[in-house]
Order: structure tokens, then sequence, then C-alpha cells
């Protein structure tokens, strides 16, 4: 499960390795924007223990979202075109049997690439 | 030989019996039963194909305002369309983008006119005695036009180069995003249902052809520009009447950093007459062959050719690396509207037509006549440069640069190669801070460079993207040969 975490300040602690001391969870890092004053990290958390690892971000000072749908895509809008596919870096579209874009959400790390790339403007990242 | 004509297929459509296939369905049935037994059996087979087709637009009637106006200029939802005919005609072309909104332009408008979505008019005159009105603001709908004829000058080419990227940097095209290092490859075509692959002679499509355009009946009116039937490049020049359109078939678009283009769904349908025709149609992916173009490199060198079948596979090789290779144009919906023109033929809503006039069957296209010459690099640099050591001092560089009135000086190693570059910036950071060590701590090391047989444009480019003003010139063995700046640049631009 993808989750976005919002830091301020504090960004100086070390709030991801506190937290993974203290659940002793397993958590990857897919996408960090830190600036000076404030930062968003993407994580890949075990979907059983999202709820954990939420609270002990929150106990840090951390705002914590759960991506459900990390990417979103206008059905109206999308052809099909495919451009989408070769510049995810996580293989998130695919073509099916009669070349409709399939999407696997989950991988998503919300970089960005395909909404720019997108010819129809129909892709979306989500911050909630 | 069997052969029938376009009377005897479009009675067999009014009845109810024509046999119509899907060119995809077509190479199938060839490759089981041959071209012969084909060129009995069916007798219409449907192509399409849905990509991004810049060349394409709509002549517009507005009819007359009371005052009457000579629409001089006019802008639709802010996007100038050309209205240099007639007082109320204009031609809006896909790829104009908005004054305004770099997100938008005329291929959405177009889209947005199918759609029967309110559309703004703002159109201006100097007036004269006859149309006296000098601004006029309005806001119509397609049913208020009196004709919007969707007339496209270069659509539906035979096959397209797909694209990749050999630099460091993505590369945003009209092929979409390329990616660094050979990071993907972007192709756009149908492929096996392209409509002239499946009639490479023109035997059936030429002039008058009835066609599916963006949903409606439209008509070839011709070969299209650049068209090069010799490399097996043939473009289409081809009609419709936008008001029948459907937005599923006609959509605006956009390439980032590149700009508007418009998606245009057309499909052929290709009548058997003979087998010679009905042989044609049994093309397959596998033997439509393109090149794969590094769109890093000015000349676009070709890296290799591939087959409409590798392409679609989703990878190729490169230079021994697998890369992933993704279309811009769709065939999910190239395949709907060869389906759907077969349903129509099916229901005896569409008849085919011979073509009144074949169109040209040789040909091939002729770059630009440029009475300049290409300017170079070396017609603007200067070759007189200073150059410092990267030993020098910092003080020794700051007199330079004082003396001199410049702002760059070339940083060079004991054997005079490039190193790094100061600019007179850097020196007075330097002096500012009290920094009395050699020019090293000061120079940046990454220089961007040129080369004396390098365009001016590129330089250009060069500057624009890295926001810097002068680049040195270098030799192979990177020893500074001149210096070009900007200001240089833009003297030789202007003077041409
Ligand atoms: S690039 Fe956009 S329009 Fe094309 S398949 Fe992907 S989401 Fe759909
Ligand atoms: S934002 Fe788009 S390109 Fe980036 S990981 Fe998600 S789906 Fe892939």
């Amino acid at each position: 499960m993808k989750m976005m975490i919002y830091v301020s300040a504090a960004v100086h602690d070390p709030v991801i390795a506190r937290v993974i001391l203290d659940t002793d969870i397993e958590i990857n890092v897919d996408r960090a924007n830190i600036d000076a004053t404030s930062g968003e990290i993407v994580l890949e958390v075990p979907a059983d223990s999202c709820a954990r690892v939420a609270t002990a971000f929150e106990r840090h000072g951390a705002s914590v979202s759960i991506l459900e749908h990390p990417i979103i895509r206008d059905d109206d809008e999308c052809v099909h075109c495919g451009a989408c596919i070769n510049v995810c870096p996580v293989q998130v579209f695919s073509f099916n049997d009669d070349w409709i874009i399939a999407i696997d959400e989950s991988k998503c790390i919300q970089c960005g690439t395909c909404v720019t790339a997108c010819p129809h403007a129909a892709l979306m990242v989500m911050s909630e | 030989m069997t052969a029938k004509t376009i009377l005897e297929i479009n009675e067999r459509i009014r009845d109810g019996s024509a046999c119509v296939l899907t060119a995809e369905e077509m190479t199938e049935y060839i490759r089981e039963h041959g071209a012969g037994k084909a060129a009995q059996e069916v007798d219409v087979v449907t192509t399409g194909t849905f990509g991004a087709m810049c060349s394409s637009g709509v002549f517009l009637n507005f009819g007359h305002s009371d005052p009457p106006i000579r629409m001089q200029r006019v802008h639709l939802n802010g996007v100038e369309a050309y209205s240099g005919i007639a007082a109320v005609d204009a031609y809006l072309g896909a790829t104009q983008p908005s004054d305004s909104d770099e997100s938008y332009g005329g291929g959405h408008v177009i889209e947005d006119l199918i759609a029967g979505r309110e559309i703004d008019v703002h159109a201006e005159s100097s007036g004269t005695d006859c149309y006296p009105r000098k601004i006029l603001d309005t806001s119509i709908t397609i049913d208020d036009l009196n004709q919007a004829v969707m007339l496209n000058p270069r659509n539906a080419y035979q096959r397209y180069a797909a694209a990749t990227n050999s630099t460091k940097r993505t590369l945003y095209t009209y092929m979409g995003t390329l990616l660094p290092g050979f990071g993907n490859v972007a192709y756009s075509g149908a492929g096996v249902l392209s409509p002239i692959f499946n009639d490479p002679e023109f035997r059936t499509i030429g002039i008058g052809t009835r066609i599916f355009l963006g949903g409606a009946k439209g008509h070839v009116i011709g070969s299209g520009t650049q068209h090069d039937p010799d490399n097996n490049f043939g473009t289409l020049m081809v009609s419709g009447n936008l008001k029948e359109m459907d937005t599923r078939y006609m959509r605006g678009a956009i390439f980032r950093g590149y700009g508007i283009s418009m998606y245009v769904g057309i499909g052929i349908p290709i009548p058997i007459l003979n087998e010679e025709i009905a042989a044609a149609t049994g093309i397959s992916d596998a033997e439509i062959k393109t090149n794969v173009l590094d769109y890093g490199v000015s000349g676009r060198p070709t890296m290799r050719e591939v087959t409409y079948e590798d392409l679609k596979s989703g990878i190729v090789d490169i230079n021994g690396k697998e890369v992933r290779t993704s279309p811009l144009s769709s065939f999910h919906i190239a395949r709907t509207i060869a389906d759907e023109l077969k349903q129509w033929i099916k229901d005896g809503e569409f008849f085919v037509s011979g073509p009144a006039e074949r169109l040209q069957r040789h040909g091939t296209v002729k770059p630009m006549r440029e009475v300049h010459g290409q300017l170079l690099v070396r017609d603007a640099m200067s070759e007189r440069v200073h150059t410092v050591s990267v030993h020098a001092e910092i003080k020794e560089a700051a007199e330079l640069i004082i003396e001199g009135k410049f702002n760059h000086l070339p940083v060079l190693s004991e054997d005079g190669a490039l190193v790094g570059i100061v600019t007179s910036w850097d020196i007075s950071k330097a002096v500012a801070r009290g920094d009395t060590g050699t020019v090293r701590s000061a120079m940046t090391e990454r220089v961007v460079t040129s080369i004396p047989d390098e365009f001016i444009e590129i330089a250009v480019r060069k500057m624009e993207r890295h926001k810097i003003s002068a680049l040195p010139v270098i030799d192979p063995n990177r020893k500074v040969i001149g210096m070009v700046t900007s200001g240089d640049l833009n003297k030789l631009l202007v003077r041409r």
C-alpha cells in the first residue's frame, strides 16, 4: 500500500528511521521531495501494517494519507493510445488483449511523468 | 482471374449479402485460404487508423452579422483562425495554439465544436464602406455555422518512423516524451490496419473515394502534402462534414513541450475487385517495416529497421539493450473504426466508390530551398579568445576580464584542454568572498560547449536551455578555438 507522509519544519529529524525502529516494519521509500520548509514522501508499506505505520508517523508529528488511488485516469478522455506505457518507471500501464490500457495503480510512485506525457490530459496523480 | 465491379459490390451491400472483413481478419483469411479464394469470397476490406495528424483543420462559415463585418482577424476560444479569405470564412488549423492557454489549441476547439459546446468568437476588422463593423464578440455552437467542413491537407501517413533518444536528457517531441539513454521507443501508425498499406498501389484509393472520417462519411480529395509513395510514405488529403462527426474519433491533443495536435480517425474501405487487390490486403505487421530514428542527434540518424510486429511486441533491441516501445496512435480505436465501418457496410448504410481519378503512384519529397545557406557556429564565433590556466590566481582572471571587457573566460589544463569556465560573476563572487585561491575554486567544471560545424539554431537552443550567454567552441581534443555569444548569434539571425 502506498502512503504519503507530509513533514514540516522538523525534516531534519530522522522520522522514517524512527518509525522503522519503533514499528519494526519494512518500509520502502518510493519518492521524496524535501525542501527547506517541508517535505512529501511516498512510501510503500505492507498492507496489513498500514495503520500501525500511520500512527507511528503521526506520533512523530507528520501527517499521513493513504494513497488508495495514487493515479487516476479519466475514462472519457483516454483514447488507449499507450503513450503512458513506456514512460512509467514502474510499469503501471499495459495493454490488454484488445489494446485497451490496464492500470496497476498499486505500483504507482506518483512521479508524475505519465501525467505530462499523456496527449489527452487523461491522467492525474491524487494527493489524498 | 475473378473480377468484380464496384456496382456488383454495391448491389450486394444493398441486398445485405456483401462479405466484409476488417484488414486484420483479411490477413488471417488470406493466410488460410489464399488471395484467389479471398478475391472470390470477400467484397470489401475495412481499414482504420487513429493517431495524431497535425495537418488537419476546418473551414468555417459564420454567416453575416448586422451590421456586417469583414473579419480580418478572428479568434475562437482565444485560438486564431486564418481569415484571409472571404468576409466570414475562416480556416482553423489543428495545431494553432491559444493565445493565453498553452494546453489548448485548434484541435481542442474542433473537438468542442463537434461536442456541441459554446465557442466564444472574437473578430476584428479595420472597417470598410460595405463592412463597417470593426469589432464583434459573440458565442456560437456548430449548429449556428452555415458550414463546418473538415479539410485535412495531410492525413493517414502510410507509416511513420519510430523515435528514440540517445542523449542524456528527456526530449519532448511530437513523438511524445523520449526518455534519455535510449529509455524508450515511440511509434505511430496502425500497421496491419493502415489504409494505404492495404492498397499501396492506389488501385482503389483515389480522388473521390468515400471513407470514414471522424465518425462521418467523408472523401479522399487527393494525395496529401508530402505524398512520397516512392518511399512508402504516401499520404492523403481528406475532407468531411464536421457537423456529422463524433468526438470519439476526433480529439484535440497536446504534446508537452511541443504543442497542440489532433487525433484523427480515418477508415477506408477497399473494394476487392480482383486478386491483386485482395493480395495487397493480406499484408501483416511482420511485413511492414519502418526505421527507428535517434531524435537526440541532428539529422536524426537511423538506429535500426524494425517491423510493426517488433514494435507492437512492446520491446525492441537497440544496440544490445532491450528498450520498451509504446505507440502514440490508438490501435484499439483504429480497430473500432475498421469494425464500425464494416458494420455500416453490412447494414447497407455505406456504399463503396471507385476513384474518379487515381493518385500519383510515384513521387517523393524535396527539402526546402534555402537561399541563405545554413549558418554555422563558425560563421558567428570570435576566434580571439582569452583563456586562463586552471592554476592561475583569481586576481589574474579578474584582470583579464576587466582588460578584455568580456564576461566568459575558458579555463585550460596544462595541456591546453578545456576543463572549466569562469564568468565575471564567478570572479566577482570570489573576490567579494575574499577568496585568494586559484581559478579552479571559482570555475564551473561542467562546461556547455559548441563545435564549429554546429547549426547556430542548435547553439541558441543550448544557451536558452542552460540559461547561459556564451559557449566555448572546441575541437575534438577539447582545445578552445573560439567563443560564441548569444549576442553574436542573435545579430546573425536578425540579419537574415
Ligand atoms: S497516454 Fe493518456 S490517452 Fe493514452 S493510453 Fe495513457 S492515459 Fe490513455
Ligand atoms: S505517476 Fe505515472 S509514470 Fe509515475 S509511477 Fe505513477 S503511473 Fe507511473
